[in-house]
């Protein structure tokens, strides 16, 4: 989904002013001078913690919303935030509209119950329960009859890949299988908002790719609106649609990855995305220069969205500089020295 | 440490003297630990030479049946409790609730244990109460545990106590019935609840430092001594382990999963339900466990204040000083106490594998399961109900033939041992007992005061020192200062012992698995057996002394003492031995430089262990001889005139309970406090 097309349509969750601080008289610190120190004054101040502050995003229906940043910086925090599984300092969190940080205790359990499911980083499974009864464990409490959710559930043991586990316990499968089952538990109430906090950071690297697969086969099909936690850059790279990067609580930046990656914030995002082989994420766009009279336009067309990894053979082939077409037009031109350039910079970044 | 010692070049031969430890930075620590082992020092000799000098005056012994002072006004309290009864509001609550009490008992007497008048048998019979217990085992603990339980209800009959371990097994289950029903529920709320948590707990604290003797007089006088009484006694001994186990249990389910299942949206009751107390299972049945023993070994006590069961044997032969006859009540009491543990512990286990095994169809299977059950239980109560055979418990002479060899064994040993057991007996108590209790004792009641005041401020700082003073000004005033010295010192001297097999043993099970393997569960044994139980063979081998009740004690409370330790020094981190090892260290060097100190909290926690059994064991011993505190406790529920002497020896032993664990205590706070500081 595009970025263009997100900001048109209605947001599924908006988030607005969003603060929790940890500590005794949380409340009375936000608006005060206080409430700009940085943690560790604010701790010698005032013995609390700012875990969130001031955050604000809007999340469109069917998007991967990533959130970032280094350990601490909040991003646990900000998505128990969103169901209330930590109470929220100040700020509202509207889905569809309605304010869950307003809402009565009833009214807050039928969202956790019918429209937000979560997926955590410990799995959070319940071991004297077989992979069906976890999977049905949200059904389960919604009061769901066992035909019911025993089918519902087969269904999603199926479509996260675990058929034939039904009947194992979770202590009997392996950890990318054990989040499986925590995948499918969070999918089996058809939630219209599913969050993950890290949920593969437990994972060793071949199974986290495998997983990460998984949740991209998983949105092509349910169109799920996603709040993806991660501190691994390329795992939000390769699920975001747009990245929030957090530090000590504030949002840095928001952005699609070419964005974040091609005009990062300040140094603290420019240090985070240094890593990233560009070529590989970023597009023409980001490249291309306007056209100067004496360019050749013999060179090949293409599109403006063209990965530069992508285009880097048949631009070096050719002997003429590369056309940028959007929309049928003309827009710029990129030759071989600026794409050898992205090409080449990563490889002294990553020497 | 590695890094230093791999620096170190390898032709030169490690230095020993390298591996000091701990090292400079516990210098401080270590300096005034050892100003303070010489000021301890100092207490002590001040204590010997003031009380040589001053020793005899000032003891405040009084005669065997005198009562003075607080006693006289307790007897008198005591004697207006039952006087009262009928006006007294709440003596007519507690004996409503006494009778309710007994006759439950009574009806559940008749069930299983005495004749049902007019039939010669009770109704349920031998044969219907041996079919129940093996399905109700063969159930919850599985097919070897309820093999092990019909053989332990055979040999109750063949030994010819049937009625007297049915009756022990109606009160201990009775009480455990409900402390589970009153603790689990407690258990619940303590965890998710900080307040009643803060409440509760200090009070479960003190309950299990009282040894279970105090408990029998005082409750006595409010429900009237009988077996309702005795279960009382029980209950409120057997409480705090569920309840202290099951609340940890609940309150170490995993939070990722209570996290997880809070974001689906679950109400209080369903998280209770579908994930605290199945994730707590174990833990709450392993609380049982515990509190099963503990109500078991509360009620043979019991039998003090007639509560029905093994313990009246037991106590009446011991009465009598007749070894042989307490063997016989004696062994079925261990056979319970095997029973029991072995099938509450089994049924932990065993919940779990029905769970797993067939948990798709378990619910059938063990729907059939109940309805066979259920049809041969009515069968056999049938067969019960209308032949004297199925009614009528196996008897045997076993039972006498035992007794009869046992005392013949005693008779032999004291005719050709008792030369030697009494010179072992007499040369300790001479050597060694009547030395420490010609100070303890025998010095003037202020120097003895102040010198245990001292002591405690020296080990265990400010508080220790103020828990101490309120004690100490207890004892005095209680009257009974001299009885309560001469258990003091018992007590000590039967510590110092168990400390010496807690060091021995403990240490040499730390470092090696293969004596853990072995030496381990006979210590688990020894700890699931009631006291009484130690007196028997103590008091065959060594006669009616204060030695056989020190024995007694250090057998009773070394098992638990030697596991403290070792499991201290077990927790030792292997890497700091491996650091030690690698740098040349001794083996001696690394028991006393590295585990020892390194475990030294865990040597205060088995001490603090220790004297707490080890004052419940020296109390009973007062029926074998060891005569003071634990002897005017037992007077004064045979003697009415020294009701109010009975109840200050309570109060005066649970207030050594309270002294020795605060100071123990405190001690191993500071110490604790110490290491960290450094
Ligand atoms: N219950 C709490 N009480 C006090 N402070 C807290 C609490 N929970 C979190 N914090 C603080 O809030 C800050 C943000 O924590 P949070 O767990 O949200 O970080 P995170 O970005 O998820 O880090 P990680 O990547 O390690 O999971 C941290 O400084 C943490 O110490
Ligand atoms: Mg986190």
């Amino acid at each position: 989904m595009t970025s263009e097309a997100i900001a048109d349509s209605k947001p599924r969750l908006s988030v607005a002013g969003l603060w929790k601080v940890f500590g005794p008289k949380a409340a009375s610190i936000i608006g005060t001078p206080d409430a700009d120190l940085p943690r560790p004054e604010l701790l010698e101040r005032t013995g609390c913690v700012a875990a969130v502050k001031d955050v604000s995003f809007d999340v469109a229906p069917g998007e991967v919303f990533v959130v970032m940043g280094l350990s601490g910086s909040g991003k646990s925090t900000l998505v128990r935030c969103l169901t209330r599984l930590i109470e929220p300092t100040a700020g509202s969190v509207r889905l569809d509209g309605s304010d869950v940080a307003a809402m009565s205790t009833r009214e807050l359990m039928a969202v956790r119950r019918n429209e937000v499911a979560m997926v955590f980083q410990h799995f959070g499974l319940l071991p004297h329960r077989q992979v069906l009864d976890n999977v049905a464990f949200g059904l389960e409490i919604r009061g769901e009859g066992k035909e019911k959710r025993y089918k519902r559930s087969r269904e999603i043991i199926d479509l996260v890949g675990l058929k034939g586990y039904e009947n194992h316990y979770p202590d009997q499968l392996s950890g990318g299988m054990q989040q499986r089952v925590g995948l499918a538990r969070a999918l089996a109430v058809d939630p219209k908002v599913l969050l993950f906090d890290e949920p593969f950071s437990a994972l060793d690297p071949l199974i986290r790719r495998d997983m990460q697969n998984e949740v991209i086969r998983l949105q092509d099909d349910l169109k799920t609106t996603m709040v993806f936690i991660t501190h691994d850059l390329s795992e939000a790279l390769k699920l975001g649609d747009r990245i929030l990067i957090m530090r000590d609580g504030e949002v840095v930046q928001i952005g699609t990855p070419a964005e974040v990656i091609a005009a990062p914030a300040d140094d603290y995002v420019k240090d985070f995305v240094s890593e990233i082989p560009r070529s590989h994420v970023l597009t023409l766009k980001w490249v291309m220069r306007p056209q100067r009279p004496d360019d050749s336009l013999e060179g090949p067309e293409m599109d403006i969205n063209t990965i530069i990894r992508n285009a880097a053979q048949a631009a070096l082939a050719s002997a003429h500089p590369v056309k940028v077409i959007e929309n049928g037009q003309l827009v710029g031109i990129v030759d071989d020295e600026a794409i050898l350039r992205s090409v080449v910079a990563e490889e002294e970044v990553s020497a | 440490m590695t890094a230093v010692v791999t620096r170190q070049p390898e032709t030169e031969p490690p230095e020993p003297q390298r591996t000091e430890w701990p090292r400079g930075s516990n210098l401080r620590a270590l300096m005034s630990g050892r100003r303070n082992s010489v000021l301890l020092l100092g207490v002590l000799v001040a204590w010997v030479i003031v009380g040589t000098i001053m020793h005899g005056t000032h003891t405040l012994e009084i005669g065997g049946a005198d009562q003075i002072g607080i006693q006289n006004w307790l007897g008198d309290r005591a004697n207006d409790i039952q006087l009262a009864s009928s006006q007294n509001f709440f003596i007519q609550v507690t004996h409503g609730i006494s009778d309710g009490l007994n006759s439950l008992i009574l009806w559940l007497q008749h069930l299983i244990s005495t004749p049902a008048f007019p039939r010669p048998y009770p109704h349920v019979g031998f044969l219907g109460v041996v079919v129940i217990a093996w399905l109700f085992t063969a159930i919850t603990a599985g097919w070897r545990m309820s093999i092990l339980t019909v053989a332990c209800f055979l040999a109750f009959a063949l030994l010819g106590f049937w009625e007297e371990s049915m009756d022990l097994l109606i009160v201990t289950l009775l009480a455990v019935a409900i402390s589970v029903i009153v603790g689990i529920p407690m258990a619940i709320l303590m965890a998710r609840n900080k307040t009643a948590r803060a409440i509760v707990t200090p009070v479960l604290d003190v309950m299990q430092t009282l040894p279970s003797f105090t408990y029998l007089l005082p409750l006595s006088l409010l429900f009237e001594i009988g077996p309702a009484a005795a279960v009382i006694c029980t209950v409120i001994y057997s409480l705090p382990p569920v309840m202290r186990i099951a609340s940890h249990g609940l309150l170490n389910v995993n939070p990722a999963t209570v996290e997880a299942t809070n974001s689906m949206g679950q109400t209080s009751w369903q998280r209770l339900r579908k994930v605290d107390l199945p994730m707590a299972k174990r833990t709450i049945i392993v609380g049982i466990n515990q509190t099963t023993m503990a109500a078991l070994s509360m009620a043979t006590i019991a039998a003090f204040i007639n509560g029905p069961g093994l313990g009246q044997p037991v106590v009446r032969a011991l009465n009598a000083l007749r070894v042989g006859d307490a063997f016989v009540p004696g062994l079925c009491i261990v056979l319970m106490a095997i029973m029991m543990d072995r099938v509450t512990t089994a049924a932990s286990q065993h919940s779990e594998n029905l769970a797993r095994g067939q948990a798709r169809n378990i619910a059938e299977l063990r729907g059939r399961l109940l309805i066979a059950g259920a049809v041969i239980t009515t069968v056999c109560v049938y067969l019960g109900a209308n032949y004297t055979w199925a009614a009528k418990p196996p008897s045997s002479s076993a039972g006498t033939w035992l007794a009869n060899r046992v005392q013949e064994v005693i008779d032999w040993i004291s005719k050709h041992w008792s030369g030697a057991t009494s010179t072992i007996s007499d040369k300790f108590t001479t050597i060694f007992l009547n030395k420490v209790e010609y100070v303890v004792a025998g010095s003037p009641w202020f120097v003895t005061g102040a010198a245990i005041l001292a002591i405690a401020f020296l080990l265990g700082g400010r508080r220790a020192f103020i828990a101490a003073l309120v004690c100490v000004a207890g004892l005095r005033w209680l009257g009974l200062w001299n009885g309560a010295m001469v258990t003091l010192t018992a007590t000590l001297v039967a510590t110092v012992f168990v400390m010496i097999l807690a060091v021995v043993f403990g240490v040499w099970m730390g470092r090696s698995p293969r004596a853990d393997q072995v030496i381990r569960p006979f210590l688990d044994a020894g700890q699931t057996l009631p006291p009484f139980v130690y007196l028997i063979p103590t008091l065959a081998l060594f006669g009616p002394t204060r030695f056989t009740a020190i024995v007694a004690a250090v057998a009773y409370a070394a098992p638990a003492a030697i596991k403290i330790v070792a499991d201290g020094i077990k927790a030792v981190s292997a890497t700091t031995v491996e650091a030690a090892e690698s740098a040349g260290a001794l083996r001696i060097q690394i028991i006393t430089k590295v585990q020892i100190p390194m475990a030294r909290s865990a040597f205060t926690v088995a001490a603090n262990q220790g004297l707490l059994y080890v004052l419940s064991m020296v109390v009973i011993g007062g029926l074998v001889g060891a005569g003071a505190l634990g002897y005017d406790v037992v007077a004064g529920f045979k003697q009415l005139p020294l009701q109010g002497r009975g109840l200050a020896a309570g109060f005066s032993i649970v207030l050594l309970g309270v002294m020795l664990d605060r100071i123990t205590t405190y001690t191993a706070q500071r110490g604790a406090k110490k290491a960290v500081e450094s």
